[in-house]
């Protein structure tokens, strides 16, 4: 994976002091709330419902076993002993102090992580897949671009108040873990001719007004990725609305001007950009790629599992995907315990998976979009034991991607935004369906809870989706589904009035149980609602 | 009663990174400069204003005004970019709500002098000017980005 | 009644205006009638709050009862973790929450 060298250590130890002069000014009156809240936000540093909260960038979700242990040490010594992995592939720190955020953020330093545009009307971390460099259907490892795109983002002096946040997501493979056309910029790298390259898509999102990523180019190459981003970037910041905060996002823009304008507008400026000489040679890229070479396989590797522990079998069939090296698997560690926080990870558990990683897995890990964890490069042979040390910490659940892993926001439990708790309904969705071979009948179904319409929790994308509203002081529910946030990407329909806490749990019931009904052998629950459409669910919830 | 163009009276920058004499002649409005009404040499965009349409006459501008109405709207970065990159050398000017903490970006889009509504403290800015010396991008600075550096 | 709220500059902790200084918990809270806006002005600008707000709250014989759930759960702590909230040796005290 990449490491810094004295010029990224240099930038990022600025920001530390650059945060710590910023703080103390606040603390002692030189700035105002309103003059500090976007230099905070630019730092990850929220106000939340009991305290500040702060996030910080795992980029691309990649990070190793020390940075692991960091976010552990973070937990133990300033939090409450825990974190939250997020949707972002980041995390989430609930309790924390504004005085002790400049050395909180001086320790992150020393392991080459930060906070640095984790909020902010500015370009977020840089989103990727969790299987990059270990999943066999991709045409390179998408990594390397979203660093040279994390280098160009940090701190770019005509992108750092835009008229509302960005999120770029990038992949290299056609099925879509990442759900990258659900992002203001979405890159997929292919290849044509032999030579790599970058379809872009612009204007997908969630929020209060989901959209799918058009496809604007279908092929940038390295040399003329900065140009294009620069020139797509300074479309929105010009053209992009400052009105209203709902009608922001890059996709409002493109929804008003059409993809085909917007499309024309970005190739105009980019004949303009590209003469600046603002793309990095190619040796840079080659520079970076080096970091991200395959890690040292074991050729002998034996390719074959003992399957004969039943648990471990469910445990192997469910959470360990195949690797593109024969006699190495790719292990997801469940965030999703029934009955437990989805996301949430204690101290302890974080320096396991640390461990895990250091002594199994070439010493990385990654964080998913799902709110996992996974240990991309591990040995065959060594599976059952990893399973025995997750097993011992409550990081076993065989679930990954059963309708028990649930995405969730934080919700209103933690967030100063949301209108109704999301973690209380994924713990008694969780109960109801806790039987594992019930959860196993059901197959992939995909559940994802927002606990506003921010849909932080990926509502619009879910299979299933929920989402928390305020409905004259109480909370309430509504179903979506058909949503998707995969490669055959949709967005989620409202079956109509909302429910109560207990009324939402019942009424997915009532769905799933129309599916086993409906659907044909093979077929997920979410191809069967695309066979027979929205109709026959809609009776079975309202009758 | 002032003149309606006359959006404003050119008053001593506070904070002046040119070595030139500073510009004493009030900027007109974007469209009463291109309607030609006026000998003006000094033009004051608001934040919705397009820069390009500057680009013709950058040889007889010797000042442009960017208007911040607040900090959060981020226009003005643009238009400055815009303007130094089609090779305009007069002063950039970013007026009304300029934060300390935003000055460094802005000189690196190509402002060169401030006019910030409320004063600035000239140690913090001293501290914020000094603080990165190293660039991950070019922009219209001089500063040499790290690929560069990394490179040659 | 109307009581104030915000949280501690510094710490960050959810803090209730008592009528004469902020403390952590709701039961102190004191009805501030119409004067809410300016006590949060002026405590704003000596830096012993940010984010201060007024809400609507009932009173009870345990002190007051936040109207809308939002400020019962920032007085409380989070339901889905009761170990961290102000009352963890309480089983009950989620159910004042909802």
């Amino acid at each position: 994976m990449y490491r810094y060298d004295e010029y990224d250590q240099a930038i990022v130890d600025a920001r530390v002091d650059e945060f710590r002069d910023q703080v103390a000014r606040r603390l002692s009156g030189q700035l105002t709330e309103d003059q500090f809240k976007p230099l905070r936000l630019m730092n990850g540093l929220y106000l939340q419902l009991h305290a500040y909260m702060l996030r910080v960038a795992v980029p691309y979700g990649t990070l190793d076993s020390r940075q692991m242990r960091m976010l552990g040490h973070i937990a133990r010594t300033y939090d409450r002993g825990y974190g939250h992995f997020t949707t972002r592939q980041n995390i989430q720190f609930n309790w924390i102090k504004l005085d002790d955020t400049p050395d909180i953020l001086a320790e992150l330093a020393t392991t080459q992580m930060h906070a640095i545009q984790t909020s902010g009307n500015c370009i977020r971390n840089i989103s990727s897949d969790q299987y990059a460099g270990a999943a066999a259907d991709e045409v390179a490892d998408p990594r390397p671009w979203a660093e040279l795109i994390r280098q160009w983002s940090t701190f770019h002096p005509e992108f750092s108040y835009l008229p509302r946040k960005f999120k770029i997501a990038v992949i290299a493979a056609d099925e879509d873990r990442a759900a990258m056309r659900l992002h203001d910029i979405g890159i997929q790298l292919v290849r044509q001719d032999g030579v790599l390259g970058a379809r872009i898509f612009v204007g997908g999102g969630m929020g209060r007004t989901p959209m799918i990523a058009s496809l604007i180019r279908d092929f940038v190459t390295a040399d003329d990725l900065m140009s294009y981003l620069e020139a797509a970037l300074r479309v929105y910041n010009r053209y992009g609305r400052r009105d209203n905060i709902y009608k922001a996002r890059i996709k409002i823009l493109l929804h008003e001007i059409g993809a085909d304008e917007y499309r024309r507008q970005v190739e105009e400026e980019f004949s303009l950009v590209k003469q600046l000489g603002i793309d990095p040679p190619a040796a840079e890229l080659a520079r970076i790629t080096a970091f991200f070479a395959p890690p040292a396989f074991d050729a002998d590797a034996p390719d074959t599992v003992d399957r004969s522990d039943p648990d471990f079998a469910v445990w192997l069939d469910q959470n360990v995907a195949a690797h593109k090296q024969p006699g190495y698997a790719i292990v997801n560690i469940s965030l999703k315990p029934i009955g437990g926080i989805p996301g949430d990870a204690s101290a302890d558990q974080i320096d396991l998976m640390a461990d895990l990683a250091e002594r199994y897995g070439f010493d990385e890990l990654r964080v998913t979009h799902a709110q996992n964890i996974v240990l991309p490069h591990v040995r065959k042979a060594d599976l059952h034991a990893i399973w025995q040390a997750l097993s011992g910490a409550g990081l076993a659940e065989a679930n990954l991607d059963l309708i028990s892993d649930i995405i969730a926001c934080p919700g209103l439990d933690y967030c100063a935004l949301a209108n109704a708790r999301s973690i209380p309904v994924a713990q008694k969705i969780q109960a109801r369906f806790a039987d594992r071979g019930r959860q196993r009948e059901l197959g992939e179904l995909k559940l994802k809870i927002s606990g506003c319409i921010n849909a932080c929790g990926h509502h619009h994308a879910g299979h299933i989706g929920i989402l928390g509203v305020d409905r004259k002081g109480t909370e309430n529910y509504q179903l979506l589904l058909g949503g998707s946030g995969a490669e055959d990407v949709s967005l989620g329909k409202i079956t109509g009035p909302g429910f109560d806490e207990d009324g939402v749990v019942d009424a997915i019931e009532r769905v799933t149980d129309r599916y086993l009904a409906e659907r044909v052998e093979g077929e997920r629950f979410l191809d069967t609602y695309r066979r027979v459409g929205f109709a026959p669910f809609k009776e079975a919830i309202y009758g | 009663m002032a003149d309606p163009d006359m959006t404003s009276v050119a008053a001593e920058p506070q904070l002046r990174f040119r070595d030139d004499e500073p510009h004493d002649e009030p900027a007109v409005t974007l469209d009463a400069f291109l309607a030609g009404q006026s000998n003006a040499t000094a033009v004051r965009l608001e934040a919705g204003d397009d820069a390009r349409a500057l680009i013709d006459h950058l040889d007889r501008i010797a000042l442009v005004e960017v208007s911040f109405p607040t900090f959060r709207d981020g226009r003005g970065y643009s238009a400055a970019s815009i303007l130094r990159e089609a090779g305009y050398h007069g002063e950039l000017r970013a007026a009304g709500d300029v934060l300390v903490d935003q000055l460094p970006l802005m000189r690196r889009c190509g402002f060169d002098s401030f006019v910030p509504e409320a004063e600035i403290d000239a140690a913090t800015l001293r501290r914020s000017l000094d603080r990165y010396d190293l660039r991950y991008q070019t922009a219209a600075d001089a500063a040499v980005p790290v690929w560069k550096r990394r490179h040659g | 009644m109307k009581i104030l709220t915000g949280n501690d500059l510094g710490s960050g902790d959810v803090i209730w205006w008592t009528g004469s200084t902020w403390s952590r918990h709701v039961e102190d809270a004191a009805d501030v009638a119409t004067d809410g806006e300016a006590i949060a002005r002026a405590e704003e600008g000596v830096r012993r709050v940010v984010g201060a707000y007024v809400i609507d709250a009932a009173p009870t014989a345990e002190g007051p009862r936040p109207a809308h759930i939002k400020d019962r759960i920032r007085a409380l702590g989070p339901t889905v973790r009761p170990d961290l909230t102000l009352k963890p040796a309480d089983p009950n005290a989620g159910s004042w929450v909802i």
